[in-house]
């Protein structure tokens, strides 16, 4: 429940709370590589630099004590001209300065706030293990001017799909991804949809038909 | 898969020139590409499968979805929590209280609400039904695209009766609209335990005859049994859950390994299959019938009386009559139809065990009433990414008892 005075973080940042017995492990594994580490309402989450996903990916997987054998979900998270992630408030319930912090939306148009100070997009992996069934979730922060992220279908090939679907709704680039292409919709669409930038309202033209046999689908290399 | 198709084909040409001769050696011949679908009376969903064939075997899969794309996530940002509820039910629409459960729990996790025991007893029979509901067109569904066509009518008949449960229950049969945040829509209503057990009872005798009519029935099981076959190891490298991977002996159940609502106060097996084919998928979905329904008449002996709702004012609908009487009342219908009640800011992820496995939702707040994104994590879209691989190396005809084992729910995995 939210305290009823707001926490000063002066305090927040003298005494880290302390970690869940999962994020104790994966410190003790990938501690390094971890940027820092957060637990709400029982689910834990780690933050990584991008650069080190793969390795962090692959250590999860294979440390018996860990392993995170099954890759559960692959999203994205647009923080559009946001200050933060809303974690660093997380028991401040102001509720008015919430409200202006959401875009104003207009029927037709939308206005876009100033670019925020952090990366716009996060990449987040939901991780489950059949073997210890617990569950971690791992984000990395991704700019709007280079949205690129190592692939994961290396370690766990179900990433396959998934990726491909952040790609389409987000336009994030998977480096090593073997067939990136549109998942849910067609190759003519303009944009990526789940972005906040792109309007609910937004209209596309129709493609016209083009004849049976016209247009082959297309096929991975 | 490119060495799995070049051992296919290689196979397989071995095989012709053997039996037709050397002289047919040097015949040019190449694999032929067929349209599965997108509308295909052979398959249940919305889906398009491009086949190469050689001869009768499936050398190339690809597997295209997305006809069926809503934008549900993108809906979610633009309404209030209780306003999304609804969308929920247009997901698994044969499984519609299961979604509703599951959005409301991840909700209520960021709320940090808890719900009565007498709601949450009335939501696992509710989530129980609906599984039963969905098996039963699931199995229905594929003994039919097998020219089964009698069991097929026996088990839908099983399903009007669990509609006819949904009906007593909230009133609606398909998309129902069931469960609130925080609560249900309504309490159970009068005399619906005997109801259901005499539903159940009936609905259990037509499992009975189609068990009867399906699983000794040698033209069902040979189409069955040793097709769409994946090692454990795979389903799980593939994110598949559910039915499927319990069929390949992993015993991965949410309601067991990570326990909500009452599931671990009631008694149940978690059925799991050895094979890993179409058969022990179809064996898996029976046993799962019957332990749904021990769940049932379990609750229904347990459920213990009480309110259904909670009284937590970020989320209660006060009754019309304290609205029009009392202040506070008031102020708390206003603050919900304008803001929509406020969570604090903070993201979730919780799961449940839908018919077809995990289904997860994963919702950021930024602290206002509506959620900076709604993920959900629909078991269908990642079992369906690996029945390229089920495909490759089999029959033609075995892609209609793969994919009607797969059980793809077009709303679900296009969302």
């Amino acid at each position: 429940m939210p305290a009823d005075k707001p926490d000063s973080p002066t305090t927040a940042a003298e005494q880290p709370p302390a970690l869940s017995p999962l994020l104790e492990l994966v410190k003790a594994r990938v501690g390094e590589f971890v940027v820092e580490y957060q637990s709400f309402r029982g689910d834990d989450r780690i933050h990584l630099d991008r650069a080190n996903l793969l390795a962090v990916a692959q250590a999860l997987r294979d440390d018996p004590a860990l392993a995170f054998d099954l890759l559960l979900d692959v999203t994205a998270i647009d923080y559009l001209g946001q200050p933060d992630d809303f974690t660093t408030h997380l028991e401040v319930w102001d509720r008015n300065q919430s409200a202006t912090r959401r875009m104003p939306l207009r029927r037709h148009e939308l206005v876009l706030p100033p670019p925020g100070p952090h990366p716009r997009f996060a990449i987040v992996y939901h991780l489950v293990s059949t073997r210890h069934s617990h569950r971690l979730r791992i984000k990395c922060r991704v700019p709007e001017d280079d949205p690129t992220i190592a692939s994961l279908t290396t370690v766990w090939p179900g990433a396959n799909w998934l990726e491909r679907e952040t790609y389409d709704l987000y336009g994030i680039n998977f480096v090593g991804h073997p067939d990136q292409r549109r998942i849910y919709l067609y190759d003519e669409f303009v944009g990526h949809p789940l972005r906040k930038d792109y309007q609910k309202r937004h209209e596309q033209p129709i493609e016209p038909y083009a004849g049976p046999g016209a247009k082959e689908p297309r096929r991975p290399q | 898969m490119p060495d799995l198709v070049q051992k296919n084909l290689a196979a397989l040409n071995s095989r012709n020139g053997a039996r037709r001769g050397a002289a047919f050696d040097d015949l040019h011949t190449e694999p032929m590409r067929i349209q599965f679908g997108p509308s295909h009376p052979a398959t249940h969903g919305t889906v398009k499968i491009v086949l190469d064939l050689e001869g009768e075997q499936v050398v190339d899969a690809d597997v295209q979805v997305g006809f069926l794309h809503r934008g549900f996530e993108k809906e979610c940002e633009t309404g209030f929590f209780y306003q999304n509820i609804p969308y929920t039910d247009r997901l698994n629409y044969s499984s519609a209280i299961l979604n509703n459960v599951g959005y409301c729990l991840a909700v209520e996790k960021l709320f940090d609400i808890k719900t009565p025991p007498r709601c949450e007893y009335i939501r696992v029979i509710g989530a129980e039904l609906s599984r039963i509901g969905d098996h039963l067109l699931a199995v229905g569904a594929s003994a039919m695209e097998l020219a089964a066509f009698t069991p097929m009518l026996y088990l839908l008949e099983g399903r009007e009766l669990i509609y006819d449960l949904n009906d007593a229950m909230c009133g609606a049969r398909v998309t129902t609209n069931f469960v609130r945040i925080g609560g249900i829509s309504a309490d159970l209503p009068e005399g619906f335990k005997d109801f259901a057990i005499e539903r159940l009872d009936r609905v259990m005798k037509l499992v009975d005859d189609a068990d009867k009519l399906l699983t000794e029935n040698p033209i069902f099981r040979e189409r069955m049994e040793g097709t769409g076959h994946r090692s454990p190891e795979e389903l799980i490298a593939w994110g598949v859950t559910g039915p499927i991977l319990r069929a390949g002996g992993v015993p991965y159940d949410v309601r067991r390994v990570t326990p909500y609502l009452v599931y671990n106060e009631i008694d149940f097996d978690v059925p799991v299959g050895e094979h890993s084919d179409n058969f022990d998928r179809y064996l898996v979905r029976m046993e799962e019938l019957r332990q749904s329904r021990r769940m049932i008449l379990q609750c229904l002996e347990q459920i213990p009386a009480g309110p259904v709702n909670t009284e937590d004012r970020r989320v209660r609908w006060p009754a019309k009559r304290q609205v029009f009487g009392r202040m506070e009342e008031l102020i708390d219908q206003f603050k919900l139809v304008l803001e929509g009640g406020t969570p604090p800011a903070g993201e979730v992820y919780h799961a449940v065990e839908a018919a077809n496995g995990e289904l997860g939702f994963y919702i950021v707040s930024d602290g206002t009433g509506k959620a900076w994104k709604c993920r959900c994590r629909s078991p269908s879209f990642s079992n369906m990414s690996i029945l390229k691989h089920m495909l490759i190396g089999g029959q033609l005809a075995d892609v209609v008892p793969t994919f009607g084992m797969m059980n793809m729910i077009g709303g679900e995995c296009d969302r």
